[in-house]
C-alpha cells in the first residue's frame, strides 16, 4: 500500500469536478439560452473526461493512500458510464425544453452524478465507496424531482430520497460493522481479515448490509420497489439516464466489492447473488406483463436485466465478470435506444407514455417502429441482435460454473419477458392507431439510429467489446 | 430400354401435363399423356410377349434406394411372367382409357390435371407390379392409393366426392397397416425384403414360431395373413370393401381404370407374387379362400338391388375380385391372374360403356330413370351386351374361360374350403348374370323413364370414346380363348416358370382339368338361368320385381343397404372414434394440455403478474418494509450458508 497521494491518476475525476463547477458558473452568468450552452459544454466535459480516462492507461495504480484505484476494470466501467451519461443528456436536450424544465442545472447535475459514479467504480475503500455513492445518489434525487411543479416527479424524487437514505443507512451500518470486525475499511485489508480466520458473525452481517445497499442501487429484488414508481414519475429523459448510467456504476461496484474484499467468502455470497438474481429475473418478467405505462414496463424490464447481469456475478469467475460487462454494455446501448423512442412519444405537443399510444406506429413512423422493434427483439434475446449475445454469455458462464438451475431459470424468465416485449411490437404493427406521433427532433433520431445500428451490427463485429471486457475482467479477478 | 420405358413414360407424361398443363393447354396435355401412354403400351405389350412367351425374364436395377445395415432396397424393375402380364395389361388398358378420357372429359375445366393424375396412377401401378422388393412394391402400393384418392376426389367441389376420397384413403390405411406389418415380419424373418432373397430364405423358416395374439403361431402364417389384410384393403374384400362403391364418385374413366381393371387387382397380384410364402401357409390360404368366396357371393347379392349404374358394376367388381382371391386361395394362382386379365377387359368395357350411357343421358346414373334408349345409342348398347356376356360367363366370351377355370380349380382343390368357394361361386355366377341383365334391360329397354329433355338429348358418344370400347370388346370376346392355353392350360408351368410357385400337393390347377362334366357346365347353366330370370322379371312382367321387393321388404332393404356394413362401421368405429377424438380434443388437448400447457402457463403468468403488481402499493413504508425483510433473508442466508 502506497502512502503517496499520486493524484494524477485521478485526473479525469478532478477535471470533471472542476468542469462541472466551471460550467455551473457559466450557467449562472449566461444571459439567455443557458440551457443549450451548458448542455454543449457538458458534452465537452464528458468527452474530455472520456479522453483522459482512456489516455490515462489501464494501471493498475492506486492514489490517495489507497482510497482510489485505477485498473482496466475501472477504465471499462468509466467509459461505459460516460457514454451512458452522454446518451442520457442527449435525450434530455429537446425534451426538457418542450416540457419547460430546461434549466441549466440539469446538465450539471448529470455531470456531478457521473463524477460520483466514476468514483464508485474506482473505490478501493469503504469510505471512498460511500462518498462516491452518495455524490451520485444526491444528484440523482434532484434529477428525479427535476420537474418540480409536477406532482409525480416530486413524489418520485421524495420516494427515491427516502428509500435511498434507508439504503445508505444500511450500507453505512454494514461498513461500520465490517470496520469493527476487520479493523480496516480498505478492501485489501478486509479480504485479508476474511481470509485468515473463519468469518465472524459481525463481518457476515456487515457484508449482508453492504450487499443490500448495493442491491438497492442496482434495483435488484427485494430492494427494487422504488424503481417502478421513480421511473414512472421522473421526467422521461431522467428515467432514461437512471436506467443506464447508475446501473452500470452500481453493477461495477457490486462486482468490485464482491470479488475484492469479500472474495474469500464467495461460497456464501454466491447464494445471496443467486437468490436476488433469480428473484429479479422473475419479478422483472412477471410484473411487467400487466403494465400499461411504457416507463413502468421499462422499470420492470431493467429489474429483469439486472437479474440476468447478476447471473454472471453469481458465477463469480473471470468468464462471469466478462459476461456481466458485455451484458451491461449491450444493455446501455439498447436501453438508451428504447428510451429514445419513448422520449419521442409525443402527441399534439404532450408527452404520452401509455403502451397503446404506440399503436399504428408501424405505418405512421416506420423507421422509429422498426428501431423500437429491434430494441424490443434484442431485449427479448432474439438472435442475431445484440441482446441475444448478452444473454448467451451470461448463461454460458453460469453453465460453466455449474449453475444450471439459474441458467434454466434465466431462459424461462426470458421466455416470459418476451411476451411483453413482443406485445409492444404487436401494438406498433397490428393495432390501429388514431393520431400519429409528433415529429421527432434530430438528437433523438441520432440516438435511436446509432444505438439501433449498434444493436443490429454487434453480431457482425463483436470482437472489440468482447476483448475490452475480457481485459477488464482479467484486471479484476485474473490477478 | 423398353423395360424402363414401359414404366417411366407415364411418369414423364404426368410430370409434363401436371406441371406445364397450363401452358400446354387442354389439347397439349391430352396429346402428351396419350402419346406417352401409347409409347409405354408399345413397350409393355412387347415385354409381355418377350418375357411371358419368349421366356426372357430379367431384372433391371436402376439405383440403390436404401442401404442401411442388412436392410437393402433397390429401385429395380423385375420382369418375370407375372409382372409382364400385368405390365402388358395395365399399359394397354390405361392407354385405351386415356384415349377415352379425351372424349369423356372434354367438357371438364381441368383436363391437364385429370390426365396427369391418370398417368401418375399408371406409373405407380407399374412400379407396383414391377417391384423387385417389398418396399418398392409398397411405394407403388401407396402411389396408386394416392392417385386413387386424388381421382376419386377429382371433382373436389362436390362434398360427396371428398367424403368418398377420404373414405377410400382411410379404409385402405387399415389394410396398409397389415401390409406394413407383414413387410416388417418378412424382413425380421428372412433379413431381406428383396423377393429372390426372401423366397430363398423362407424355405428354412417353415417351422419358425412367433408368439402373437396370445399364442404360438407359425411365423409364415402370420406374415401371410398380414400381407393378405393389406391385399383385402386394396382389393375391397369383405370387411374392407366399403370404400369401393363410394369410389364411383370419381369420373367414370377412373372407375374403369383404377376401380375395376387395375388398382383393385393389386391385392390379387400381391398374393400371386408372394405365392412362395402363401404356399407355406395353409391357414392363410384357407382364409384367402373363405374371404374371397364370401366376397364373391356377398357383393353379388347387393349388386342385384342397386339402382346406380356404376355402383352395380362396382359391386360386380368386388364380386369378381372375390373369385380371383378364392382361386389364389386354392393355389390356382394362374387361374386368378387369368381371371384378373380377362376381367380387366370386360370390366373396363362395362364401365366405359356405362360412362357412355351416362354421357348420353346427361349425367344421369340411376337406372330407374333410364330405359328405352337402345335404338338411340346402338353402338354402346352392343358393346354393353358384349361386356355383360363376358361377365356372365356365357360360352366363348372371355369370362367363360376364366370363370370356369376358377370354379373348376375350386372344385379341384378337393378341400372343404374349396367346396365352399365353389358353391359360393356358382350362386354368385347366377346372381352375376341376373344383375347384369337387370342392368341391361332397365337401362336400354322398356318405356323411357327420363324426361323428354334428356331423351331428346340422347346421342351416341363420339368416336374417340367408342373406339377404345371396340378394342376392349375385342379383348372381352377373344382374351379368354386366346390366352387360355398358355395361362392355365396343361402346361401352365412352362408359361409362369418361377414367377408362381405352387407347393407339391396343392394340385388344384391340375385337377381343374379333370373335373366332372357337370362342374364344367354348371356355371354356364347358372349364368343362362340368371339371364332368363332377369328377362322374365324385367321384360316379361315389369311390375313383378317391385311386388317381390315389397313382399320381401326385409331382405330387400338388407340388400339395398349393402348388408348395413356402412352403418355397422359407423356405429362400431366412426362414432366411437369421434367420441374419443372429441374427448381427447376437448378434454385431453383443450383442458389438460392447453389448460396446463400454453394457456395454463399464460394464465398463470398473468395471475402471477397481477399478484406481483399488487405488492407495488406505492406506499414508501411498504417498500421500506420489503427492504428490511430482504436484509433479514440475506443475513439468514449468509449466516447459514444455504437455502
Amino acid at each position: 500500500m502506497t502512502a503517496t497521494m499520486n493524484w494524477t491518476i485521478a485526473a479525469p475525476e478532478l477535471v470533471l469536478a472542476c468542469a462541472a463547477m466551471a460550467i455551473l458558473m457559466v450557467g449562472v452568468f449566461a444571459r439567455r439560452d443557458a440551457w443549450t450552452m451548458v448542455s454543449m459544454l457538458s458534452f465537452g466535459a464528458l468527452l474530455g473526461t472520456a479522453v483522459l480516462v482512456i489516455a490515462g492507461g489501464q494501471g493498475p495504480a492506486v492514489a490517495f493512500s489507497g482510497l482510489f484505484v485505477v485498473d482496466g476494470f475501472a477504465v471499462f466501467a468509466k467509459v461505459l458510464i460516460l457514454l451512458a451519461a452522454g446518451l442520457g443528456l442527449l435525450l434530455a436536450l429537446d425534451w426538457h425544453q418542450r416540457e419547460g424544465i430546461a434549466r441549466f442545472e440539469y446538465p450539471i447535475i448529470v455531470l456531478l452524478a457521473t463524477l460520483g459514479m466514476m468514483m464508485m467504480v474506482s473505490a478501493n475503500d469503504l469510505m471512498s465507496l460511500y462518498v462516491g455513492l452518495e455524490l451520485s445518489s444526491l444528484a440523482l434525487y434532484i434529477a428525479a424531482s427535476f420537474a418540480r411543479d409536477d406532482l409525480r416527479s416530486t413524489e418520485a424524487g421524495l420516494k427515491y430520497f427516502m428509500l435511498g437514505a434507508l439504503a445508505s443507512g444500511m450500507l453505512l451500518y454494514g461498513a461500520s460493522l465490517t470496520y469493527g470486525y476487520a479493523g480496516t475499511t480498505r478492501f485489501a485489508g478486509i479480504a485479508e481479515a476474511l481470509g485468515t480466520a473463519p468469518a465472524s458473525a459481525g463481518l457476515v452481517v456487515g457484508l449482508c448490509f453492504i450487499a443490500a445497499g448495493l442491491a438497492f442501487k442496482v434495483s435488484a429484488v427485494p430492494f427494487h420497489m422504488w424503481t417502478p414508481d421513480v421511473y414512472e414519475g421522473a421526467p422521461t429523459p431522467v428515467t432514461a439516464f437512471f436506467s443506464i448510467a447508475p446501473k452500470v456504476a452500481a453493477i461495477a461496484l457490486f462486482l468490485r466489492v464482491m470479488t475484492g474484499p469479500f472474495a474469500p467468502v464467495i461460497a456464501q455470497w454466491q447464494q445471496i447473488i443467486i437468490l436476488i438474481s433469480a428473484a429479479s429475473m422473475l419479478v422483472g418478467a412477471f410484473a411487467a406483463i400487466g403494465q400499461t405505462n411504457v416507463k413502468r414496463l421499462m422499470a420492470y424490464s431493467s429489474i429483469g436485466h439486472v437479474g440476468y447481469a447478476l447471473i454472471g456475478l453469481a458465477a463469480g469467475d473471470e468468464a462471469g465478470i466478462r459476461a456481466v460487462l458485455v451484458y451491461m454494455a449491450i444493455y446501455v446501448v439498447m436501453n438508451a435506444g428504447a428510451f429514445g423512442c419513448i422520449v419521442a412519444m409525443r402527441k399534439g405537443g404532450k408527452a404520452t407514455e401509455r403502451i397503446e399510444d404506440l399503436a399504428g406506429l408501424g405505418s405512421t413512423a416506420p423507421m422509429m417502429a422498426l428501431a423500437m422493434a429491434v430494441f424490443m427483439f434484442s431485449m427479448a434475446g432474439i438472435p442475431p441482435l445484440a441482446g441475444f449475445f448478452g444473454k448467451l454469455y451470461v448463461f454460458v458462464a453460469a453453465v460453466q460454473a455449474g449453475l444450471w438451475p439459474l441458467a434454466i431459470l434465466g431462459v424461462l424468465a426470458s421466455v416470459v419477458s418476451a411476451f411483453y416485449y413482443l406485445r409492444i411490437v404487436k401494438v406498433m404493427y397490428f393495432d390501429a392507431g388514431d393520431v400519429a406521433l409528433d415529429a421527432r427532433p434530430a438528437s433523438i433520431s441520432f440516438v435511436v439510429a446509432a444505438t439501433g445500428a449498434a444493436t443490429v451490427l454487434f453480431a457482425a463485429l463483436p470482437a472489440p467489446l468482447l476483448g475490452a471486457a475480457a481485459m477488464a475482467a482479467r484486471s479484476l479477478v485474473g490477478g | 430400354m423398353i423395360e424402363t420405358g414401359a414404366v417411366f413414360f407415364p411418369l414423364l407424361g404426368a410430370i409434363i401435363a401436371g406441371f406445364f398443363g397450363r401452358s400446354l393447354g387442354d389439347r397439349g396435355a391430352q396429346l402428351v399423356t396419350v402419346g406417352c401412354m401409347a409409347l409405354a403400351a408399345a413397350c409393355g405389350v412387347a415385354l409381355f410377349f418377350d418375357v411371358a412367351f419368349a421366356g426372357n425374364a430379367r431384372t433391371v436395377v436402376l439405383a440403390t434406394w436404401i442401404d442401411s445395415g442388412s436392410f437393402e432396397a433397390n429401385w429395380a424393375l423385375r420382369y418375370d411372367t407375372l409382372s409382364a402380364v400385368m405390365v402388358g395389361m395395365v399399359t394397354f388398358i390405361s392407354t385405351l382409357i386415356h384415349i377415352y378420357s379425351v372424349g369423356y372429359m372434354s367438357h371438364d375445366r381441368s383436363i391437364p390435371r385429370f390426365m396427369a393424375y391418370l398417368s401418375l396412377f399408371t406409373f405407380a401401378m407399374l412400379m407396383l407390379v414391377t417391384a423387385d422388393n417389398l418396399i418398392q412394391l409398397f411405394f407403388g402400393w401407396e402411389g396408386v392409393g394416392l392417385a386413387s384418392y386424388l381421382l376419386i376426389g377429382f371433382w373436389f367441389d362436390r362434398e360427396s366426392a371428398n367424403r368418398a376420397a377420404m373414405k377410400a384413403f382411410i379404409v385402405n390405411r387399415v389394410g396398409d397397416v397389415g401390409f406394413a406389418l407383414g413387410i416388417c415380419g418378412v424382413f425380421v424373418l428372412t433379413d431381406s425384403i428383396a423377393f429372390d432373397a426372401v423366397f430363398a430364405a423362407l424355405a428354412g423358416h417353415g417351422s419358425t414360431m412367433v408368439s402373437a395374439f396370445g399364442g404360438e403361431v407359425r411365423a409364415v402364417e402370420l406374415c401371410a395373413v398380414l400381407l393378405f389384410i393389406g391385399a383385402m384393403g386394396k382389393s375391397a374384400q369383405l370387411g374392407l370393401h366399403t370404400w369401393l362403391p363410394d369410389a364411383m364418385e370419381g369420373p367414370t374413366p377412373v372407375s374403369a381404370l383404377i376401380h375395376a381393371a387395375t388398382m383393385v387387382t393389386a391385392g390379387v397380384f400381391l398374393v400371386a407374387r408372394m405365392s412362395p410364402l402363401f404356399e407355406m401357409a395353409p391357414v392363410a390360404l384357407a382364409l384367402v379362400t373363405i374371404i374371397g368366396a364370401s366376397t364373391a357371393l356377398f357383393a353379388a347379392t347387393i349388386g342385384c338391388v342397386q339402382n346406380d349404374i356404376k355402383r352395380i358394376i362396382a359391386y360386380s367388381t368386388c364380386s369378381q375380385l372375390g373369385y380371383m382371391f378364392f382361386a389364389a386361395g386354392v393355389s390356382a394362382y394362374p387361374a386368378a391372374i387369368f381371371h384378373l386379365f380377362t376381367h380387366a377387359f370386360f370390366k373396363a368395357l362395362l364401365f366405359l360403356g356405362a360412362g357412355s350411357v351416362i354421357h348420353a343421358m346427361s349425367d344421369e346414373q340411376d337406372i330407374r330413370r333410364m330405359g328405352g334408349i337402345w335404338r338411340k345409342i346402338p353402338a354402346t348398347y352392343a358393346l354393353m351386351w358384349i361386356g355383360n356376356l363376358a361377365l356372365a360367363g356365357v360360352p366363348f366370351f372371355a369370362g367363360f374361360y376364366s370363370k370356369d377355370m376358377v370354379l373348376e380349380a375350386a372344385w379341384g382343390a378337393h378341400t372343404a374350403v374349396g367346396q365352399y368357394a365353389f358353391w359360393c361361386g356358382i350362386i354368385a355366377a347366377f346372381l352375376t348374370a341376373f344383375y347384369s341383365w337387370r342392368l341391361l334391360i332397365l337401362t336400354f329397354h322398356g318405356e323411357p323413364r327420363a324426361d323428354h329433355h334428356v331423351m331428346e338429348h340422347v346421342h351416341e358418344s363420339p368416336p374417340v370414346m367408342v373406339l377404345p370400347l371396340v378394342v376392349l370388346a375385342i379383348g372381352a370376346v377373344f382374351a379368354g380363348a386366346v390366352f387360355y392355353e398358355p395361362f392355365v392350360g396343361h402346361h401352365w408351368q412352362d408359361f409362369w416358370r418361377t414367377a408362381i410357385v405352387v407347393a407339391p400337393g396343392n394340385d388344384a390347377m391340375e385337377n381343374a382339368h379333370h373335373v366332372p362334366l357337370w362342374v364344367k357346365w354348371l356355371p354356364v347353366v347358372m349364368g343362362v338361368s340368371g339371364i332368363a330370370l332377369a328377362y322374365a322379371l324385367y321384360m316379361g312382367a315389369p311390375g313383378l320385381p317391385a311386388r317381390i321387393a315389397a313382399r320381401f321388404q326385409g331382405v330387400y332393404q338388407f340388400l339395398l343397404n349393402k348388408w348395413y356394413f356402412d352403418e355397422l362401421y359407423d356405429a362400431l368405429f366412426v362414432r366411437p372414434s369421434m367420441v374419443i377424438g372429441r374427448a381427447l380434443w376437448k378434454g385431453g388437448d383443450g383442458a389438460i394440455i392447453d389448460g396446463f400447457g400454453p394457456d395454463g402457463i399464460a394464465a398463470a403468468a398473468k395471475a402471477t403478474a397481477s399478484k406481483v403488481v399488487k405488492l407495488q402499493t406505492g406506499l414508501v413504508y411498504h417498500y421500506a418494509f420489503a427492504m428490511m425483510i430482504g436484509i433479514v433473508v440475506l443475513v439468514t442466508l449468509f449466516a447459514t450458508g444455504r437455502f
